[in-house]
């Protein structure tokens, strides 16, 4: 790092010699993307479906780097190597790199990539999402076997619009109908194009809201907002912490517009071996929801590490 | 890809001219951020940049406190003042005020600084105040180079204002913050291009006002 | 595990590891901005007519924010590094290019003539008497580009945790933890404040005939082309 530094100030005392130094600095720049290109543990170099290295990737918000790592962590108590690349997006850009190769093993929701991928479709239980979802994917891909914990998004409100038009846990979506054009709902940018979004609330449930509101994936901003009564009604994880914390009250979905959110991995096929599949196998037999709440609980109210989470987690359910 | 194409799709979609996520309602969003992002720094930054340059003192601190306020990243100071603020229009100003009182306050100081010294003599011998002084003489000749700092701001405001869309605000960065996670490169395109004509209507306007506001006499000099 | 300086797992970096990673992706782009800047403005000093359009396209490239050209480059360089420092070195030519033609711009004529009458060849001349004179004015330049650089590396953690420092600032948000955010900017402005003070240090190596301590760049003969001062302060 120095060396560059060092490298661009000598350039400007010898300003004759600034052929030598753009040569210097074009072998710099393309050896930076050259050389990352060569190196095995670049995820976004070509297709490296016998690679050694398993890379495993998340999403942009704390749940998925959390099952990131314990999906990393099972691997690498099996001897796999494995590199993280976290953060990377939303499914909308995940899924294209998955479907390369360049990423290889991505923690996933079984109902979430079935509407990305055919947004018409209504299976009944979690066997026949899997299989929805195998006939729709990329050939490249596979789905391993689903966990029991579920992740769905929802629609929230907060505790001010929950009093005000007599709410409960017990309502439903559908409750929702005369009063949407009065709210304003918010949630990821993604949300307002997904089916489970936008599309589908007012295609299935019929609802018009008074706006959308983009603001990020159930995280800190759509918390924030929620909370602040800037949106009535907003998209939130099921799993997150602060929905009992703030008092938020989350609306049953009759029509199962956001079916089932089972944590699944989502793997390049010839990205992981054999033991790497079981080994996640392992991690999804142990896997519920009540894990899940405590696990995000951990990271996102008590401050700690999701790495540190993810390996006590997995030596408490023996798969360290 | 064509970003040629992008740019035609995203116009041509009649879908994107109305309602509240329709282009005029996110230009007139992106102006109103830029002219009250850069009201707040004028108003901070020219008086100050008047009075320090009629005075000659304060040079040194004021250099100070532009590297400082150059150096603060834009986009962290964003995120920073959502995680301590909460959600509003406050983050968002902060950053963009930030980010241009530096360009307004120093080309104020330097363009004061360097009126010609004898005009400001001789109006002292006139028995001129000092506060007609600065507005009566050293003003109008300072003002092109003034005006170019605020012109400076201005374009920077209109190109960083995009930002406010990452804290749930509207404006043009919703097209490109929406775009990116709704992988729609269309809608980054347009927004990137309708911020490229914003930020060209904006040198448009200065050079207008340079026109009407500098007296003749001043321009020809310069 | 709430300190100033815990690094959350996920960036896969130390502290000291994402000041390594923050200084390459900013600076990188600034060098190379250069070294397209220097034959570029050549050009545009030896072609007069070059400049003003060279100055338009530049002018909107410059407007085109830093966010909408990482997507875009997201198709063809990836989520890498690549695609955060090529937006940020063509930022980097977009300053770097008016500041070196109004500084060799400057170089006085007599100066010019002297030189050619003790027999310099017009590369000579440039190399060994326009741009040391220029340095000044490219100095300027250079902490332009480079404060600014520094500041919009953050913006990558947009795409993927590209951002360096400024993955501290996602982090932030998505584990409630706004010390993280203060780690980030209070970092990313003091390595700014000190590329800026070293670059200083450089100039005053560089010109040792001009007297120290002076904060104002001089002013030799010939007005500077109107479009340098709205260039001179553009940090975004």
């Amino acid at each position: 790092m120095t060396h560059t530094a060092k490298s661009s100030r000598s350039s400007t005392r010898h300003p004759g010699a600034a052929a030598v130094a753009l040569t210097a600095a074009a072998a710099l720049l393309a050896g930076c993307s050259s050389s990352s290109d060569n190196k095995s543990d670049n995820p976004l170099s070509e297709d490296k479906a016998n690679g050694s290295t398993v890379v495993v990737g998340s999403n942009n918000f704390a749940e998925s780097i959390l099952l990131a790592d314990i999906y990393g962590e099972a691997l690498k108590a099996k001897g796999i190597k494995v590199t993280y690349k976290h953060n990377i997006g939303s499914r909308e850009t995940t899924y294209g790199l998955i479907k390369n190769g360049s990423i290889s093993v991505m923690p996933e929701y079984n109902g979430a990539l079935l509407a990305y991928l055919d947004p018409k479709a209504t299976p009944k239980t979690v066997a026949e999402t899997t299989a929805a979802i195998n006939a729709e994917l990329d050939s490249k891909l596979t789905l391993l076997e689903p966990s029991t914990a579920q992740d769905k998004d929802s629609v929230t409100v907060n505790a001010e619009t929950a009093k005000k038009y007599n709410l409960t846990e017990k309502s439903s979506i559908a409750d929702l109908k005369d009063i949407a054009k009065d709210l304003v709902f918010g949630g990821g940018p993604e949300f307002q194009t997904r089916h489970q979004g936008m599309v589908g609330l007012k295609s299935v449930y019929g609802l018009e809201f008074k706006s959308f509101k983009a603001l990020d994936a159930g995280g800190p901003l759509t918390q924030a907002a929620l909370k602040k009564n800037t949106v009535q009604a907003a998209d939130i994880f099921t799993t997150d912490p602060t929905i009992t914390k703030e008092k938020f009250v989350v609306l049953q979905d009759p029509k199962n517009l956001f079916g089932f959110q089972n944590v699944q991995p989502l793997v390049y096929k010839s990205g992981l071996s054999q033991e790497g599949v079981d080994a996640l196998n392992a991690v999804s037999a142990k896997l519920d929801t009540e894990a899940l709440l405590d696990l995000d609980a951990q990271v996102q109210l008590e401050k700690k590490d999701p790495l540190d989470v993810a390996k006590a987690w997995l030596k408490s359910a023996g798969l360290d | 890809m064509n970003v040629l194409s992008f740019v035609n799709a995203f116009f041509s979609d009649s879908a994107h001219w109305h309602g509240y996520d329709g282009i005029p309602h996110r230009v007139l969003e992106h102006i109103g951020y830029s002219l009250m992002a850069l009201g707040i720094a004028a108003a901070i930054g020219l008086p100050v940049g008047l009075l320090t340059g009629h005075t000659g003192r304060g040079g040194n601190t004021l250099a100070f406190i532009a590297t400082a306020a150059r150096a603060l990243p834009s986009f962290g100071l964003l995120v920073l003042m959502f995680v301590l603020l909460g959600l509003g229009l406050l983050p968002v100003m902060i950053p963009l005020v930030v980010l241009a009182i530096p360009p307004i306050l120093v080309t104020t100081y330097e363009a004061v600084r360097s009126v010609d010294p004898s005009p400001v003599d001789a109006a002292r011998g006139m028995g001129m105040q000092e506060s007609r002084i600065l507005l009566q003489v050293e003003l109008p000749v300072a003002l092109p180079l003034i005006l170019s700092g605020l012109r400076s701001a201005a374009i920077q405001i209109v190109s960083t204002a995009t930002i406010a869309a990452y804290v749930s605000l509207g404006g043009l960065g919703r097209y490109i913050v929406d775009g990116l996670y709704q992988r729609d490169y269309e809608k980054v395109v347009g927004g990137a291009t309708l911020v490229a004509v914003l930020a060209l209507a904006t040198l448009a306007v200065f050079w207008a006002v340079t026109r009407l506001a500098v007296s003749p006499g001043v321009r020809r000099s310069a | 595990m709430n300190g100033f300086f815990d690094i959350p797992s996920d960036l896969q970096h130390s502290y000291l590891g994402l000041i390594g990673l923050h200084l390459r992706e900013a600076l990188l782009p600034v060098l190379a901005g250069l070294l397209l800047a220097l034959p570029l403005a050549q050009l545009c000093v030896r072609f007069r007519w070059l400049y003003p359009p060279v100055l338009g396209v530049t002018t909107v490239l410059y407007a085109i924010p830093s966010l909408a050209f990482f997507v875009v480059l997201i198709d063809y360089t990836g989520q890498t590094e690549l695609t955060v420092m090529i937006p940020l070195a063509v930022y980097s030519l977009v300053v770097l290019v008016p500041a070196i033609v109004d500084g060799v711009r400057s170089v006085p004529q007599e100066t010019l003539a002297a030189a050619t009458a003790m027999g310099f060849g017009p590369v000579r001349r440039y190399v060994q008497v326009q741009l040391p004179i220029a340095v000044p004015a490219i100095i300027a330049g250079l902490r332009v580009a480079t404060v600014s650089s520094i500041s919009l590396v953050s913006v990558g953690t947009l795409i993927g945790n590209q951002g360096a420092l400024g993955n501290l600032l996602a982090d932030a948000m998505f584990y409630h933890r706004p010390v993280l955010a203060v780690n980030s900017v209070v970092t990313t402005a003091f390595l700014a404040i000190v590329m800026d003070a070293l670059l200083v240090l450089v100039r005053v190596l560089l010109t040792p005939w001009m007297p120290r301590g002076t904060r104002k760049r001089p002013k030799a003969a010939g007005a500077p082309e109107p479009a340098a001062p709205a260039l001179e302060d553009a940090v975004r």
